[in-house]
């Protein structure tokens, strides 16, 4: 009954969302308040069903009620708690229903939190954001309902794909998708600006937390998948630049480029349209990769669920709000006329540059996924594009992203000149300095290493100076107290940028100096990599609630000193009838040692390979103290207390004094 | 009863997990080295988009092992590429060569490059030039007006 229910809640949220989205467009179009006031309470509404029908799916679940087919198809009963709840989005149309959920709860935040809004431009955002609802209801409702039944339920399921049951993974889906789908309000509020035809600074001021949000979570959604490779597929990469994983680095990529040009609306009032398209292009990126992951047309080792139908149906919803989207911006950005006039060298050019340097990398990576696809369909030739390709590709982006960074965030708006960059002089040449020190010390190895150093220390030092200097001048106790209270927005950067300095080092510095051993390892046997020693003390077989395990015990020995043991297990989940490794891993904060136990040799004794992995947890260190920048610019002040108000519009042109 | 289910299961699924096997490193460690690094830009053909280096399947380890032979039979690294490309195809290159119609893959990111910063540069000088630097001529007749005033 409490299925039938939730399919119900969902079926009425479809017709809310049609409502929501008809009758305050239109209400905005003719001036009619009462029209316009009907979009909150029915944002409200909706997430109230989707919700209950969520939480109706998560029942099930949670009482393994096998009558209902998707239950059947992901889950079992032997399966712990944490999974069969982190079941619910483990699969094509249960992810669906998240997405929803989170859509609808966004279109909820925008009503509660929007009261300043103005009347047609909150009416239009919630507008749009429903229209996206509607889209992903029918999708959902017409094509993969997770409410279906079983005629004949069986006594038990098949179990979630085991690769998934795994804490990293089992929340790194719905971070993605609150990065996605936060997303669809900078889109909504693109949209609705565009049918206003205005954007002014209070528009940027509403759509930079936003778009600061989805990038955070989409930060700490790519971080945790990321992580979760390393530990979980054997051999401990990072990033495999699989198209699952381009699908949610394009956003990520393009959402960083927005929030940086909604600084200069909301400040400077300049780069208005191009925001504007920003705003389209994260969304169409955000469908875009979700049409990755359902349709299949790009095969990639963790699209776990795709049909090509489903696939076209997302290339519509894609092709109708994107098309429709660059459209309306056709037509009207022309409108969109920019106030606040800057200089050639300004932190208004250096966001020019960041934006230009980051949409590129995106395209990259789109062009690098997509073109297998071209070249079948366009020049007939079934050719791969792989990770050698990316990291030629990209890489140089990331260099020069990373060395304009601290020249730019230093720069004050309208005109810096060059005196601005004296204070980074002696941050370049320390890093030069440790750049150099590091190459003559590893003697005959590629540059990647020195250079990430050279990269991290820059971008980290420069914003410590860039923070420095927003403390003014003084004596130290002046500075210091200054400091602390200096906005969230200035410590947020300093924090998001030093965070990517420290993610770069750590890229560099595992690529760079990583060691690896292979060898047959006897119970007893002893094998030396760098200063450490492993010993194989024992293999045994254990039993796990839905798996068995073949379970290594190992010593690690550091010169000769005892430092931890790693347990290293291969599992194999008879009901999916899967192997999966989980690698064995000493962390520490210089270097992890990660071992991992292989097959039993013909001749006796096993396959091991350990690693060391210098500076790895540097990599997700970075990621979560950018995804920190990101909260504490959020907490800023004057999204609380500045939010609605609007600034006087200025008569004309500002010039650039 | 559970121990003859779990020697089934392992006897079910038993069949290589890791990637390199520690029977397939030569001894030589410097044509090691380079079979490795020639492995990474070698497609799984069976895979989702997994390098032979990487793959645990049996085609995979077939593909590494071909690739040894022939490092060690005195094979130069383009030689060995363009004897695997010949038996599999260029679908097995990870990194497709920049040629032909992928020259188009290579310059497409650059042409894009070169075109928004040209744009940004014409964009960032007109916007310059639209509100003229300093006073127009009628504001510094009106400027000396004030000041005469004021004297």
């Amino acid at each position: 009954m409490i299925i039938e229910l939730g399919h119900f809640a969902l079926i009425l949220a479809f017709a809310v969302a049609i409502a929501q989205t008809v009758v305050p467009l239109v209400g905005a179009h003719y001036r009619w308040s009462g029209w316009m006031a009907m979009a909150s309470p029915a944002a409200t509404i909706q997430v109230l069903l989707v919700g209950f029908s969520f939480a109706a799916l998560t029942y099930a679940f949670v009482t393994s009620d096998f009558s209902l087919r998707l239950v059947v198809l992901n889950s079992h009963t032997d399966k712990p708690m944490l999974y069969k709840i982190s079941g619910v989005w483990g699969n094509h149309e249960g992810s669906l229903l998240l997405w929803v959920l989170i859509l609808a709860l966004f279109g909820a935040a925008a009503a509660w939190f929007g009261q300043q809004l103005p009347e047609t431009l909150r009416a239009r955002v919630l507008g749009v954001q429903a229209s996206v609802g509607v889209a992903f209801y029918a999708f959902i409702l017409f094509t993969s309902n997770p409410f279906e039944r079983l005629a004949f339920p069986p006594f038990n399921g098949e179990d979630l794909n085991p690769l998934l049951q795994d804490p990293g993974l089992a929340f790194h889906p719905p971070f993605l998708y609150l990065g996605y789908v936060g997303l669809s309000m900078a889109f909504s509020f693109a949209v609705a600006a565009l049918l206003e035809g205005r954007v002014d600074a209070a528009w940027g001021r509403w759509v930079r937390p936003w778009t600061l949000a989805a990038w955070l979570f989409l930060t700490i959604g790519i971080a945790l998948g990321s992580w979760w490779a390393y530990y979980e597929l054997g051999w401990g990469g990072f990033w495999f630049w699989d198209p699952v994983e381009n699908a949610s680095f394009m956003p990520w990529l393009i959402a960083a480029a927005l929030l940086h040009s909604a600084i200069v609306v909301e400040k400077r009032e300049a780069l208005k349209a191009w925001t504007i398209l920003l705003a389209i292009l994260a969304f169409g990126f955000s469908l875009v990769g979700t049409f990755i992951v359902r349709s299949g047309v790009l095969t990639s080792v963790h699209a776990f669920a795709n049909d090509p139908e489903r696939g076209v149906y997302i290339l519509a919803i894609l092709a109708i709000f994107t098309g429709g989207a660059l459209l309306l911006y056709a037509v009207r950005a022309p409108v969109m006329q920019a106030k606040g006039v800057f200089g050639v060298v300004s932190r208004e050019s250096a966001l020019v540059a960041n934006n230009l340097l980051l949409a590129v990398s995106c395209f990259v990576v789109f062009i690098g996924t997509i073109w297998p696809l071209v070249a079948e369909v366009a020049f007939d030739r079934k050719l791969s594009v792989g990770p050698p390709f990316f990291n030629a590709a990209f890489t140089p982006f990331v260099i020069a992203l990373a060395a304009l960074l601290p020249l730019g965030s230093i720069l004050p708006w309208k005109r810096g000149g060059g005196a601005h960059w004296g204070k980074l002089v002696p941050v370049a040449v320390l890093s030069v300095a440790v750049a150099g020190l590091i190459w003559a010390m590893q003697t005959g190895q590629s540059l990647g290493g020195p250079l990430g150093v050279a990269l991290g220390v820059w971008l980290v030092v420069g914003a410590g100076v860039d923070l420095a200097t927003r403390t003014g001048r003084g004596s130290v106790g002046d500075r210091l107290r200054r400091l602390t209270r200096l906005p969230g927005a200035d410590w947020g950067k300093a924090l998001a940028h030093g965070g990517l300095g420290i993610t770069i080092f750590g890229v560099a510095g595992l690529t760079a100096w990583e060691q690896e051993k292979i060898e047959i390892m006897a119970v007893g046997d002893r094998m030396e990599l760098g200063r450490y020693e492993v010993v194989l003390e024992d293999v045994s077989r254990v039993q796990g609630p839905n798996y068995i395990s073949t379970m290594a015990r190992m010593h690690v020995y550091e010169g000769g000193r005892d430092i931890g043991v790693l347990i290293p297990e291969k599992r194999i989940y008879p009901v999916a009838q899967m192997p999966t490794t989980e690698a064995g891993i000493d962390n520490g904060f210089l270097r992890d040692v990660y071992a991992v136990i292989g097959d039993p040799q013909q001749g006796g004794g096993w396959a091991v390979r350990v690693y060391i992995k210098p500076f790895a947890n540097w990599i997700w260190g970075g990621a979560i103290i950018m995804a920190l920048g990101g909260l504490v610019s959020l907490g800023d002040r004057r999204y609380r207390v500045a939010g609605g108000a609007r600034r006087k519009a200025p008569v004309a042109g500002v010039p650039a004094e | 009863m559970r121990a003859a289910l779990i020697g089934a299961c392992l006897l079910l699924f038993a069949g290589p997990v890791a990637a390199v096997q520690p029977d397939e490193v030569l001894d030589d460690p410097v044509l090691e080295e380079r079979a490795r690094e020639l492995s990474k830009g070698l497609r799984c053909l069976v895979c989702r988009n997994e390098s032979i280096d990487e793959s645990n399947a049996g085609l995979a380890r077939d593909l590494r092992l071909l690739v040894r032979e022939r490092l060690v039979a005195g094979d130069t690294d383009e030689e060995l590429i363009d004897y695997v490309v010949d038996r599999y195809g260029e679908y097995v290159l990870l990194n497709p060569p920049a040629s032909g119609s992928t020259l188009l893959l290579w310059g497409a990111p650059l042409a894009l490059l070169l075109l928004g910063a040209g744009v940004a540069t014409a964009h960032i000088t007109r916007q310059r030039r639209a509100v003229p630097d300093g006073l127009s001529d009628a504001e510094e007749a009106r400027v000396r007006e004030l000041l005469k005033a004021e004297d």
